[in-house]
């Protein structure tokens, strides 16, 4: 007898983006043919296949679809006028001096200077602009590294595409400030938002950025994020994400990044809050002698769902690979981490590693953990691993037996856990600032409005802990 | 100080200590030994309040108040110190905060003020020289990457910081070569007061060649068979614990 899989239907507002493509074409459709053809072509497949659904392998542990049954506003312009964008972008970090680039809810906020030229010919700021003033770079690299074909987010994000950042680093110029991308969620409807960023590195190049998404209320959202990153031979990127969302909010935010010879990339995700989301780190090491580590932190509780995929992809010899996930999943919270290392058949004398570390602190939180090696070379180094535990009991009374109580010691081994994550931040200002939003995070005292004036908050518990962990 | 009546002790339904009878004055060193896997560690862990074993029968009383009602941590702040066999890695916290978290806890528990960090620093200088332990020990992790040796040192440098009534040091000699048996010794020394206590829980006399103990129990079969002076450790190392079974037998 057969076995009869639960049809998922999926949510009305497929139709309805489907419609809103038809209808508001001129958003999209009005640029380089190749990219125009390619909007018409994610769309279809996007008509076609829809959002992914957990019939996908690599959906399996993270539903959506549910998520999308909201009726969601989808802004087809920028609604800067109800907000007062310059206080919602300042930033907190003391000594950390950015470039900051400002979006809210998926659009360029400064239409005064939506793109930076600097002297030594980098360029930053709206993608929107750059599609008008810079079209032969933009035709050059968009859509070449996110295959929309990857799956249906990917395929509608393209065809959607309208704004996000854009960042071009000529050869040979290293960008001496952090870039700071921030995106800010914010909207009285529950609202469906899009970005697309992409980011160019030329050779020998070098440049370290921070890709933050925010939310300053507790209002419901859905976020589509596509970037692309494409590093020429010998570029450096050093790259963070930092999300703090409301736990109303959905975020799928998919990062492809293909590097060239003798380059060097770092990307670090780390999710402190948010209701549900998957991070997506697929990397292509393309040129001899290049090197990417991938690494990862996130912190969840309540009903809280983070999901991290890797796809490691190494198609020449001579490269190396790092992956280091760790997350602490509490109360019912669920986590997951699929990584995946492909080693072609030509790498050669490639080494890939893996690492996943999770702590379950109760039996209700869910963690699933699923390394996957495929390798065609014989002449390789490779390793992976995965643990799902417990706080130690033995750590636990060691540290009870020298005066700190239970809460105390068991945020210290939390934080303890974390930092192995923490300590590979090579930004000394935003390690610290990290540091610090992690420890506020375990002690149960970020809020979302953490870093907003808007004062809405609504803190559910508050905690005191004795423990002076300013500097541990 | 403390008391201990008629304990009865299990693990899991098997039963480790049986009917133990221990006393324990201020200004006193007691020496516990016996050979493996007869209930040593097991008493200094239940001192401390690991709750993973069970009380069954007896009591244990401490500066007049029932032990065994108390959590580990309180524990810990009334004045006990148990120096561990295996101290624990934590990777991330640094010794010098993890101490000062520790000795803040304390002091509030004595209704003092937290210590001014100036006088923090001083408080680890003066006690570093005192048990002869290295600098740099204080701005590593805790035990993370440290040898034997440097972990059972560290032991020694946190009780001399925490100034405990009552200190359990659980084979605190086991590993370690002469010389930094030596320095354990004389950090155990040097912090022996008129108004402290120690019990040294070890498998070999050579630690008592060091630290010389008021009395010296010989715990066999979960229970302590012998008592005496210096002289029964001695006594002990001649004749080996075999001698101690036939003697039991007699008993």
């Amino acid at each position: 007898m057969m076995k009869k899989r639960k049809e998922i239907v999926q949510p009305q507002l497929k139709g309805e983006l489907q419609d809103l493509y038809k209808n508001q074409k001129q958003h999209f459709v009005n640029g380089d043919p190749r990219i125009n053809q390619m909007r018409e072509d994610a769309i279809a497949y996007f008509s076609e296949h829809g959002f992914p659904t957990q019939k996908l392998e690599a959906w399996r542990s993270t539903d959506i679809i549910e998520d999308l049954k909201h009726d969601y506003k989808v802004a087809m312009e920028p609604e800067f006028d109800s907000v007062d964008t310059e206080k919602l972008f300042q930033c907190e970090v003391p000594d950390f001096d950015t470039a900051l680039y400002k979006q809210l809810n998926g659009f360029f906020v400064d239409w005064q200077q939506p793109l930076t030229k600097y002297d030594n010919g980098v360029v930053i700021g709206s993608l929107k602009a750059a599609f008008q003033e810079y079209p032969e770079l933009v035709e050059r690299h968009f859509g070449r590294y996110a295959n929309y074909r990857y799956n249906g987010l990917v395929a509608l994000n393209t065809a959607f595409t309208q704004d996000g950042i854009f960042i071009y680093v000529p050869d040979n110029v290293k960008v001496e400030k952090t870039i700071q991308m921030v995106n800010v969620t914010q909207d009285e409807n529950y609202s469906f938002v899009q970005y697309r960023n992409l980011i160019v590195m030329g050779k020998n190049s070098k440049m370290s950025m921070v890709q933050c998404d925010d939310s300053t209320n507790h209002q419901v959202s859905f976020s589509n994020v596509v970037s692309e990153y494409f590093l020429d031979e010998g570029a450096n990127l050093d790259h963070y994400k930092l999300q703090n969302l409301n736990d109303s909010s959905t975020l799928v935010s998919a990062a492809f990044f293909e590097i060239s010879e003798n380059s060097n990339m770092s990307t670090n995700a780390i999710t402190l809050n948010g209701g549900k989301i998957r991070n997506e780190a697929h990397v292509k090491i393309n040129g001899r002698n290049a090197n990417a580590d991938v690494f990862g932190l996130y912190l969840v509780d309540k009903e809280q769902h983070v999901d991290n995929e890797v796809f490691m992809d190494h198609a020449v010899a001579d490269c190396t690979s790092n992956q280091l996930f760790k997350g602490i999943a509490d109360d019912h919270a669920h986590a997951v981490f699929n990584g995946q290392i492909m080693v072609r058949k030509d790498a050669q004398r490639t080494q890939a590693y893996q690492n996943s570390k999770n702590i379950a602190i109760t039996d209700k939180a869910t963690i699933n953990a699923k390394p996957f090696l495929e390798i065609y070379a014989d002449d390789v180094k490779c390793s992976h691993g995965a643990t799902v535990g417990q706080l130690d009991d033995n750590a636990m009374f060691y540290i009870k037996t020298r005066g700190i109580n239970e809460d105390d010691a068991r945020l210290l081994l939390m934080y303890a856990f974390a930092a192995g994550v923490i300590e590979k931040i090579r930004l000394q200002p935003l390690k610290e600032r990290i540091d610090d939003l992690v420890k506020k995070r375990l002690r149960g005292e970020l809020s979302v409005c953490d870093q907003c004036v808007l004062h809405c908050s609504h803190p559910e518990k508050s905690y005191t802990f004795e423990i002076d962990m300013d500097k541990l | 100080m403390l008391t201990i009546k008629d304990l009865k002790v299990s693990i899991e339904d098997t039963v480790i200590l049986n009917n133990l009878n221990l006393e324990v004055k201020a200004g006193e060193v007691h020496a516990i030994m016996g050979p493996n896997g007869t209930g040593k560690s097991t008493l200094a862990s239940v001192i401390a309040g690991k709750d993973e074993f069970e009380v069954q029968e007896g009591s244990i009383t401490y500066m007049g108040r029932n032990l065994l009602e108390m959590a580990v941590e309180e524990r810990a702040r009334e004045g006990i110190f148990l120096g561990f066999q295996y101290p624990v890695e934590i990777p991330g916290v640094s010794m010098t905060n993890f101490l000062r978290t520790s000795v803040n806890e304390i002091r509030k528990h004595k209704g003092l003020d937290k210590l001014p960090a100036a006088d923090f620093i001083k408080l680890m200088n003066d006690k570093k020289k005192l048990v002869e332990v290295d600098s740099n020990m204080t701005n590593r992790s805790v035990n993370t990457g440290f040898s034997g040796g440097e972990k059972k040192k560290n032991e020694i440098f946190q009780m001399a910081m925490l100034d405990p009534r009552l200190s359990i040091l659980d084979e605190t000699d086991s590993g370690l070569d002469i010389d930094a048996l030596k320095i354990v010794a004389h950090g155990v020394n040097a912090l022996r007061r008129e108004d402290n206590a120690t019990i040294l829980i070890t498998h070999y006399q050579r630690l008592l060649d060091y630290i010389i103990p008021d009395k010296v129990h010989v715990i066999y079969d979960g229970r302590i068979v012998k008592s005496g002076g210096k002289e029964l450790a001695i006594e002990l190392e001649e004749k080996g614990y075999e001698w101690l079974k036939t003697h039991e037998k007699a008993l």
